[in-house]
């Protein structure tokens, strides 16, 4: 028997029905199928359903900062991407995935990291970049090599620098503060302005889309957390990690004056650092599987993120260090398998 | 409760309380009773009946086949009317001895007969360890009667219970671990036991104590069996024995996998190169316990085990006391039958049991359950691509990558298959049962395991020669030796 073939077999008219004295007349068919036989509740399209709706709340406090330009702007991506997977797996006799809900998250990831000012038909390009060449040419959902809506997002700035870095101003705020309009906070902190550390965790701030509300991303993150859709290892040591280069680079340059509390909880909030983490750093399919493996792309992600930041030319630096960051992921996996149950570290010979 | 526990595993939903409070109830056997030849682990046994012949309930009807091995005794009375192949619960047609039941119950020794009234309360072994000369308790007679008895591991492995008492060095063992976890769902024929017969159980203990001087004897149940937990604490109590103790487990599968009991209760790994008593353990099952105490006590062969039939399509759940060899259809129908169509028929737990396609095979020594659902779990979901969540390796036991390994042995790579520690799998299903994407990941690993494992025997057979021949063999490349 070929075991890799059939996993469900389906028995008919198999005669386990009911035995002789049983008192209705049973004669439709059973499974045969290779053990376990019972399955946890959770599928692939539950977990993308937790994605997005985790997603809504930065998504509502962007619309809610940034006006209905930014709804637009979403449902640009997530219409675009949906119907790009819709019709190349159409054309291409491919089975249909969509309502997986991966192309909404997908589309919903691109949006938020856009700013609000966008010119519609970027988001949509940038929805077709990322499901076409990023996801199906790599042969679908789980095969990409890199995060299609990071990866589109990069395509995007390095094609329209200037329109993905025009971030409008925000035309709500929570409650009256100093928070600077136009620059993203970023931005701000690099050019040497200072931003009360209060007023960048709870009030909303410019920058894209889905770095509005600190709390609203906080909200979605805890809510995947307790869904226990992701663990808290790969954020949590990304954002240290991050911090703790930061820190170390200003040292090593000389320039540790520049940091403050308000300086670092900018770097961490200001930017795409808590939307990255929670929500694109730890994106399953590129992402490290084996604990030391997050471990290593964690910090890995958090020292090119403090390198892009304080060392580069641009205020930005997550989406960058991210990618880079997948493409170590199947070499980190490789060399960080787990020693199984019960094995004995390996001596070395000689 | 201050409980133990082994790393990782999963917590699928119990279903325990269907069966949990149903006394165990004796069946007899009125139509053929089957008896396959080899339903243990290691050599199979010899017949040592004809056609024909008439043979007496306890009656042995095969001869251990080897060291590794156990004699096949019958459980009912009636004529022998063929020896030849048989279906079995995996399908496969193996050698058989059929009996034709006579219905009389007539038995070898009266004594033997689990119909006997109070054979298991605690008189009644206080009398049967009251009455055991002090002659039949020496190592080799323990150890004689329980390997006479044909008593193999009840947990499900089979592995002769003999062969598992006879460790290199005895006095090496520092455990004895009495497994009462019954992590598989559904299934409750440990937990009555341990709550109808835990003075049997305690005694067997006991007894089995006397091979390991230095040994302590653990017994551990997981916490979602609480009224066990202090029954068995209380005759503990009573014993006044300093060498038992009750070591609650934090419900969670596989906690009765072997290894990850003797993580949870001793600190100490395996891998599947290492036999428990390679730790200073023995780990037993606590029905084969029961039955090492009655065999030791009045030389009774295993001619009976308990069986949970149970599931949301039986019509009344219970826990039965099966006589080997009798018919799966019988079990189920001294159950009731069906109360709606079953979608699928397992013998064994719900994550490492057997599907069925026939209810026309034998109860075997090892036959833990009947476990009928009317829904298929695995059949409502279709497998959708892997989206490399790790929750697979979070769940696995072993400490494996099962998305890695399963990928591989799709592949039939199955040098990367080994290399990543692919055969330490125990099969326990934790990877598929969490598996969002539904993928059949033990079906890959089983695959990938008899693939490798065909490779490995080559590649030593053929170390093993090339020693022989010129004795100038170098440890050869990744070549392990055993």
């Amino acid at each position: 028997m070929n075991l890799k073939k059939s996993p469900v077999a389906v028995v008919d008219g198999a005669d386990a029905n009911s035995p002789a004295g049983s008192t209705t007349d049973m004669t439709t068919t059973i499974h045969v199928s290779v053990s376990p036989h019972i399955r946890a509740g959770e599928t692939t399209a539950t977990i993308m359903r937790d994605v997005v709706i985790a997603l809504v709340p930065a998504c509502a406090m962007g619309i809610y900062a940034f006006g209905l330009r930014a709804l637009w702007v979403i449902l640009t991506c997530v219409l675009t991407c949906v119907a790009t997977e819709f019709v190349y797996q159409k054309l291409m006799k491919l089975p249909l995935t969509v309502s997986d809900l991966s192309a909404v998250v997908t589309g919903m990831i691109l949006a938020v990291n856009m700013p609000a000012g966008i010119p519609l038909w970027m988001p949509a390009l940038g929805s077709v970049f990322a499901i076409l060449i990023v996801k199906q040419l790599f042969g679908g959902l789980g095969q990409n090599i890199m995060n299609p809506a990071l990866a589109a997002r990069c395509f995007l700035l390095i094609s329209f620098a200037s329109a993905m870095t025009s971030f409008p101003e925000t035309v709500r705020t929570l409650f009256e503060g100093n928070t600077l309009s136009g620059a993203t906070p970023l931005a701000a902190i690099k050019a040497g302005a200072s931003i009360d550390w209060f007023q960048m965790i709870f009030n909303t701030h410019s920058g894209c889309i889905g770095e509005a509300s600190v709390i609203a991303i906080l909200v979605g993150a805890v809510y995947l957390l307790a869904r226990r859709v992701i663990t808290i290892h790969i954020p949590g040591l990304y954002i240290l990690s991050t911090v703790g280069f930061v820190c170390l680079i200003h040292l090593v340059m000389g320039t540790a004056d520049t940091l403050s509390v308000n300086y670092l909880v900018a770097q961490v909030c200001g930017g795409g650092l808590l939307l990255g983490a929670f929500f694109m750093a730890n994106d399953y399919v590129t992402c490290p599987i084996t604990p030391l493996g997050q471990v290593i792309y964690a910090v890995l992600l958090g020292l090119l993120t403090a390198l892009f930041r304080v060392v580069g030319s641009s205020s930005e630096g997550v989406s960058y260090a991210i990618i880079i960051g997948n493409l170590f992921v199947p070499l980190m996996e490789r060399v960080t398998v787990p020693r199984p149950f019960g094995m004995v570290r390996k001596k070395r010979k000689g | 409760m201050n409980t133990r526990t082994f790393k990782r595993g999963i917590h699928p939903a119990g279903h325990k309380e269907l069966a949990a409070d149903s006394p165990i109830r004796l069946v007899h056997a009125t139509g053929q009773a089957v008896y396959p030849l080899s339903q243990h682990i290691g050599a199979p046994a010899v017949a040592i009946v004809a056609p024909g012949e008439r043979v007496l309930a306890g009656q042995k009807i095969a001869e251990a086949g080897g060291f590794v091995s156990a004699p096949i005794y019958s459980a009912v009375s009636g004529t022998v009317s063929a020896i030849g192949p048989h279906m079995n619960a995996s399908g496969e047609t193996v050698p058989c001895i059929t009996i034709d039941t006579d219905g009389l119950d007539q038995w070898v020794n009266p004594a033997w007969d689990p119909a006997g009234e109070g054979a298991y309360t605690g008189e009644a072994v206080e009398a049967l360890v009251r009455n055991t000369p002090e002659e039949a308790l020496t190592p080799e007679a323990i150890r004689g009667a329980v390997r006479e008895a044909g008593i193999v591991g009840l947990g499900g492995a089979g592995f002769p219970a003999a062969v598992k008492l006879t460790p290199k060095a005895p006095e090496a063992i520092d455990y004895l671990i009495v497994n009462g976890a019954e992590c598989e769902p559904y299934l409750t024929c440990d937990y009555r036991l341990m709550l109808e017969r835990a003075e049997a159980l305690l005694a067997g203990c006991r007894w089995i104590l006397r091979l390991f001087p230095k040994a302590k004897c653990v017994l551990a149940v997981e916490d979602n069996k609480p009224d066990a937990i202090l029954h068995l604490t209380e005759l503990v109590k009573a014993s006044g024995d300093g060498r038992l103790s009750v070591c609650p487990l934090r419900a969670k599968y596989p906690q009765g996998g072997e290894r990850m009991l003797i993580a949870a209760v001793t600190g100490r790994r395996l891998n599947a190169s290492l036999l428990p008593a390679d730790k200073g353990c023995i780990v037993m099952n606590v029905s084969s316990v029961i039955a090492s105490f009655f065999a030791i006590a009045c030389g009774r062969p295993l001619t009976h085990r308990i069986m949970t039939v149970t599931g949301d399509s039986v019509s009344t759940p219970c826990n039965l006391e099966v006589p080997v060899g009798m018919s799966y259809r019988e079990v189920l129908e001294a159950a009731g039958g069906y109360a709606r169509q079953p979608k699928k028929v397992i013998t064994g737990g719900p994550m490492m049991g057997t599907a069925l396609f026939s209810l026309d095979i034998p109860v075997t020594k090892t036959s833990a359950s009947i476990l009928a659902l009317s829904e298929d779990p695995v059949a409502i979901h279709d497998t959708t691509p892997c989206v490399h969540c790790g929750k697979c390796l979070r769940a696995c036991p072993e400490r494996l990558v099962p998305q890695l390994l399963a990928a591989a042995a799709d592949r039939d790579e199955f040098d990367t298959f080994e290399k990543y520690g692919g055969m330490e799998c125990i099969e326990c299903g934790s990877c598929a049962y969490v598996c969002p994407a539904k993928r059949h990941l033990v079906q890959s690993m089983r695959y990938g395991k008899r693939k490798t494992g065909e490779i490995i025997r080559a590649r030593r057979a053929k170390e093993a020669a090339e020693t022989a021949k010129g004795g100038t063999v170098a440890g050869g490349k990744g070549g392990k030796t055993p």
